[in-house]
């Protein structure tokens, strides 16, 4: 709680003015979303848009989809404050765009519908391996969701100049509330436009802010980095090379090559993510999407890098963690330097933006996997018209949004990096195994799948909670809270040494795979693999783009 | 849901699965995309050992504060984005043809 005791003299920029920049996006992109929506009437409309989106605008979707706060505000904070361990971060994430693009997206494109379990479930047993997909799926969409909405309650206070315990909640459920409304009525369409004007701002108001920095200092990088460098004094040289982070010691050095490890296979096992290639019409288009994906969000990163060592450079690493958001507030303080005011209003209204458009993304999956996958497909065994199915897909939209609401209240204060890398972890370790052997080994089988999703889930979480993360790690000064999620330091029950459990548990689930796939007897449906890998291919049979 | 003209059966897939030209058409996929994963992650993994390891080779200064670790990082964008333009280029161009004669061979009936 001791964000809440530094002095107000630190909330900068006028709240009336954030929150009415704030109140024209949601205003400008409702209006968007209802006219979307006005053929929202069949399930490939509510759940993929209709496929009728191009490759270039679900590319830009999709950089509005992954640029998360974690990145936005998460990243321009970590550079600034650990210089280039910070800069580690946005590689990774970029990097593993390339698993995307050539191993899953325009094959998943190609055979399933509107899930990640349709593909999953294309050739094996389908009851068994849907209800593992789907459980994954909510897994890594809830932990996603949860850390999206705790980053909303933090920035609240330094952005809107709210730091009162209810002032918070509020915004966090009027956040939830705004969001369900967008899912309810835009659908995936809706969703996908929000994402569209949501990334074109990030990225336009990061190369203001990305000119704006390098015209100080003489269009240099270098003269930026040696500013950020003279302007922290506790970092000083350290700031440009690797290991003020993570170089501490050798355990650090292994918890962060199984961060890595996870960062650079998990975005390909991202649910939310491989349900964007549905809602284009072809392989081809799914291909185009990550092209423009990985242009769009290179550049941001690229820019991030920029913005990171300007926040240290004028603002200062002292400024940035005496504000209410600490490393959070790196972004919205730099704007603040930079152009007063008005550009802190848009940033900041940007970042809301980013939080509101990523909750809406996260919810429609969620909501597509339980409707879709259990209730459709497990529970009624594919006896269910469609108007049913998309029915309880928007209750369940309402019961996430709500489940999101009090689960940000609840996390508010918790560490929101840990949750996103707590869902990367999973989504590297479940999800990835089973969807490489399931699209490239002939032989993988329902038991395989089985065991390598859960038990990835399993050793993921199991893992996490025993890590310094949730107990036991030393308090930062003595006597004070421990920085694990439970900050009493005298409770301690951790045993595994990794805050990253991904070194560990990614090796394991692909080997949970191929031991359940060779002990069991079930042999590889021929005709079915035949289907699937000839569909893959050819694109034979892939579903088509709604024609209205 | 089927759009296509006629109902496909599961042999029809296993025929196409078997001929020359649908290997053939696996082969050049893999020998294309396995590779390519291989020598990216093979470059992605070299960077963050060398970051861990070998924090002062990367901090050697270039020019001005520009250091080694920060070309290293840079390099992977680069690489990313021009892995990202050949893998485009020859899926469009040795990658559909291929694809779209095996797709049409089966929409317009036996192989």
């Amino acid at each position: 709680m001791n964000a809440f005791v530094v002095p107000a003299a630190t909330n900068v920029g006028s709240p009336a003015l954030n929150i009415t920049i704030f109140g024209i996006f949601v205003a400008v992109t409702l209006v968007i979303v209802i006219r979307a929506s006005r053929r929202n009437v069949s399930a490939a409309d509510y759940y993929a848009g209709g496929r009728a989106f191009s490759g270039r605008q679900n590319g830009i979707a999709i950089a509005g989809d992954y640029l998360s706060a974690a990145s936005f505000l998460g990243i321009a904070g970590a550079i600034a404050l650990t210089g280039y361990d910070g800069f580690l971060y946005s590689i990774g994430f970029l990097v593993a765009w390339l698993v995307a693009l050539l191993l899953v997206a325009e094959l998943l494109r190609n055979t399933g519908r509107f899930t990640m379990a349709d593909v999953l479930s294309f050739r094996l047993r389908q009851r068994p391996v849907r209800t593992a997909a789907a459980i994954s799926t909510l897994v890594v969409s809830f932990f996603y969701l949860l850390a999206q909405m705790a980053g909303a309650g933090g920035l609240v206070s330094l952005l809107l100049g709210l730091d009162g315990d209810t002032a918070q909640n509020i915004v966090i459920a009027l956040v939830g509330v705004i969001m369900i409304t967008y899912v309810l009525i835009g659908g995936m369409k809706g969703t996908t436009y929000v994402q569209i004007v949501k990334a074109s701002l990030l990225i336009a108001g990061s190369i203001v802010m990305t000119v704006w920095v390098l015209a100080k200092f003489g269009f240099s990088l270098s003269n930026v980095m040696g500013a950020a460098v003279d302007n922290s004094p506790k970092a000083g040289e350290k700031l440009l090379g690797p290991g003020l982070k993570y170089g501490t010691s050798n355990l650090t050095k292994i918890d962060f090559i199984s961060l890595s490890l996870a960062l650079v296979l998990g975005t390909a096992g991202l649910p939310h993510v491989l349900m964007r290639f549905y809602t284009v019409p072809s392989s081809k288009e799914a291909r185009k999407s990550v092209e423009w994906a990985i242009w769009l969000i290179g550049l941001f990163y690229l820019l991030s890098l920029v913005m990171g060592y300007g926040a240290a450079a004028l603002v200062g690493p002292g400024k940035i963690l005496s504000a209410p958001g600490k490393a959070n507030s790196a972004a919205p303080l730099l704007a603040f330097e930079l152009g007063g005011e008005i550009l802190l209003g848009l940033i900041s209204a940007i970042a809301f933006a980013t939080i509101l458009a990523v909750v809406a993304g996260l919810t429609i999956t969620a909501s597509a996997s339980f409707a879709h996958d259990i209730y459709a497909q497990v529970i009624k065994r594919g006896q269910v018209n469609a108007d049913a199915e998309v029915r309880v897909a928007r209750m369940t939209a309402l019961v996430i949004g709500a489940v999101a609401i009090l689960g940000g209240i609840f996390a508010k204060n918790q560490n929101i990096a840990f949750l996103v890398a707590l869902a990367f972890a999973v989504a590297a370790s479940a999800n990835l195994p089973t969807i490489l052997y399931s699209l490239f080994w002939k032989r993988f089988n329902t038991r395989g799948a089985l065991w390598s999703l859960y038990g990835g889930l399993i050793s993921v979480i199991t893992l996490i909670v025993f890590s310094p993360v949730v107990s036991g790690k030393a308090p930062l000064v003595e006597g004070g809270p421990s920085p694990s999620m439970i900050t009493d330091p005298s409770v301690d029950f951790s045993w595994f040494p990794l805050d990253n459990p991904g070194i560990i548990s990614i090796p394991l689930s692909f080997f949970l795979g191929w031991l359940g796939t060779v002990t069991s007897s079930e042999k590889a449906n021929e005709v079915k693999f035949a289907e699937m890998e000839v569909r893959s291919l050819t694109g034979h049979g892939a579903e088509k783009a709604v024609a209205h | 849901m089927s759009n296509e003209a006629r109902e496909h059966t599961g042999t029809e897939y296993e025929e196409l699965q078997r001929t020359e030209e649908f290997g053939e058409l696996r082969r050049r996929f893999r020998r294309f995309v396995f590779p390519m994963t291989a020598l990216f992650l093979a470059w992605y993994f070299l960077y963050v050992l060398l970051a861990a390891y070998a924090p002062d080779f990367m901090s050697q200064k270039v020019w001005g504060e520009i250091n080694v670790g920060l070309l290293f990082g840079l390099g992977q964008f680069v690489s990313t984005f021009v892995i990202t333009v050949l893998y485009v280029r020859w899926a469009d161009r040795e990658f559909d043809p291929r694809a779209q004669a095996l797709h049409d061979r089966l929409e317009g009936g036996r192989p």
